[in-house]
């Protein structure tokens, strides 16, 4: 092969990576500005005649969160059976079966609950919101709202970042205490322990660090959720095709991005 | 400036001086200056890819030029504060090519929408004002109806409700006419000067559309690959001897005579 095409494959190899790197310190940088402006019209909105709307709150929180709940209840529920038989499985090799009680608990209250959450309200919003506010952008919306006179960061993403935080939390409680309820009833039947005592054994071995630890989680990926699917809707161009582009990109980011800050956190929190 | 019709006041409502601009390489703007007086209907006219819908953009502060001054109502555009802006928002109507209505409200909250984000009016009277607004342009009707339901006249009818239920003082259009017939498209020509009549409104009017344009304007703006080519009555841009307006005038093409081998060359370049 001539020395000239491997530079020129080297230098566009370069290019491409620096590409990327300047285009993620931009989105980085773009999610910054939104969380900033979103949280300075919550606070500030009603000073400059601009107050967030209840009832957009409402509206987004009904998406959001209670229009999760049986896709959640079910994912959880089952999540919970599975990591009971695998618990059991495994610990009876050790003859330790009866210490897959404690595992479960720990296990969903700190990590599961949450990321289950996390990963169904990405794919449910975190496209939801992207392609909502990529239409409004390519069919001038967008711009409609700004010469009215309204931000439109005010309007679309201050409600979403509300409603994010307040049902993020309440979606994780549903989650965890349906995976404890999917772990028991394959405990209850493989064990012969009777409900009661499970209840009792899950509440022994947790301590309210435990769920502090996942409501924590839970409110940095509702954040993480609002920014990246919203940046990722401002910037859709190219017609259908681009915006069926972002919205991939925003459920894709989204998971990634909350799979990456469970694992910042927990190599914190388990040191 | 050219001699204006009489009811037409000569204070500036707007003012463009020396804007510039360009999307990364691209020039789009270079040094345009325009003036649009009080009550006035002024059309911007270009082909495709001349600047208008980018000077539009400068004009409702979507886009900051790279050089030059925007004033309106006195106030250079640039310099306002967001709150001074939120306010001269009021001032200003908007109706866009496409409509831009909010899809996910009906034909009677998109024209509310407006009063329920800038003023204090309870419901019934916010409801009461947007009826008025929507018979004005014979939408009354169908305020019940969603965006997705309606055709493109009466997207751009309630566009226009939507553009003048704060009482405006400017009105901009982007292509009224595009993608209409022509009756409905005479139509909203009309419903244009009678808006302007009936509130003595200032109009801002970018379109490509000929008749259109000489049915509704007072003056007309034409702008050729980023500049402009004249400003002046109907009667004047008429009798114009400039070879390219009158080429726009005559729909006459400007397409180069392609030299055969230059075509190949073209056509081959760049292939290893």
């Amino acid at each position: 092969m001539p020395a000239s095409l491997h530079q020129s494959q080297f230098r566009r190899f370069a290019e491409n990576i620096g590409s990327r790197f300047a285009g993620g310190v931009e989105a980085f940088g773009y999610g910054s500005v939104l969380l900033v402006e979103s949280v300075f019209w919550i606070f500030a909105g009603c000073w400059f005649q601009q107050c967030v709307r209840v009832r957009s709150v409402v509206e987004e929180m009904m998406n959001i969160g209670v229009r999760a709940v049986p896709v959640l209840a079910i994912l959880a529920l089952a999540n919970g059976a599975m990591m009971a038989m695998q618990g059991i499985a495994t610990l009876r090799d050790f003859g330790a079966e009866s210490q897959v009680i404690a595992g479960i608990a720990l296990s969903v209250t700190r990590e599961f609950g949450v990321l289950i959450t996390g990963i169904v309200v990405a794919g449910r919003s975190g496209s939801a919101i992207a392609a909502r506010i990529g239409t409004m952008q390519m069919a001038q919306e967008i711009d409609a709202l700004r010469v009215i006179g309204v931000a439109p960061v005010r309007y679309l993403v201050s409600p979403i970042l509300i409603a994010m935080l307040v049902m993020m939390p309440l979606l994780t409680i549903l989650a965890n205490a349906m995976a404890i309820v999917g772990g028991g009833i394959f405990v209850i039947a493989d064990l012969q322990v009777n409900f009661s005592v499970y209840l009792e054994r899950v509440f022994a071995a947790l301590t309210p660090g435990d769920l502090v630890q996942g409501l924590v989680k839970s409110l940095v990926f509702g954040v993480l959720i609002t920014l990246v699917a919203s940046s990722n809707g401002f910037s859709a161009t190219g017609g259908a095709e681009g915006l069926g582009r972002a919205t991939t990109r925003s459920v894709v980011l989204c998971i990634g991005a909350i799979v990456i800050a469970d694992m910042i956190f927990t190599f914190f929190l388990s040191r | 400036m050219s001699a204006l019709p009489k009811h037409i006041n000569r204070s500036a409502v707007m003012e463009v001086e020396n804007v510039s601009t360009s999307y990364g390489e691209r020039r789009i703007l270079e040094d345009v200056s325009l003036s649009v007086s009080e009550g006035e209907i002024m059309v911007i006219m270009g082909g495709s890819g001349s600047g208008k819908s980018t000077l539009l953009r400068c004009l409702l502060g979507l886009h900051h030029p790279d050089t030059g001054t925007i004033r309106l109502f006195g106030r250079d555009i640039a310099e306002l504060s967001g709150r001074e802006w939120h306010k001269l928002r009021t001032k200003i109507g908007v109706s866009f090519q496409g409509g831009a209505l909010f899809n996910s409200m009906s034909v009677g909250d998109n024209v509310c929408m407006p009063l329920r984000e800038h003023t204090r009016l309870d419901e019934r009277t916010i409801r009461i004002i947007s009826r008025m607004k929507l018979e004005l342009v014979d939408m009354a009707a169908f305020a019940h109806l969603m965006p997705a339901q309606l055709s493109g006249g009466m997207t751009k009818r309630t566009a226009l409700a939507r553009a003048i239920v704060m009482d405006p003082n400017i009105l901009f259009f982007d292509e009224p006419s595009a993608g209409l017939d022509p009756i409905v498209a005479a139509d909203l020509d009309k419903l244009i000067l009678q808006i302007r009549d009936a509130m003595g409104v200032t109009i801002v009017v970018v379109t490509h559309e000929l008749q259109s344009a000489f049915a509704i304007a007072d003056r007309i703006t034409i702008l050729d690959h980023g500049h402009i080519l004249m400003t002046g009555t109907i009667d004047e841009v008429r009798s114009s001897d400039n070879q390219r307006i009158r080429n726009l005038l005559q729909r006459s093409s400007e397409q180069e005579v392609i030299d055969a081998d230059e075509y190949l060359r073209r056509l081959t370049e760049g292939e290893d």
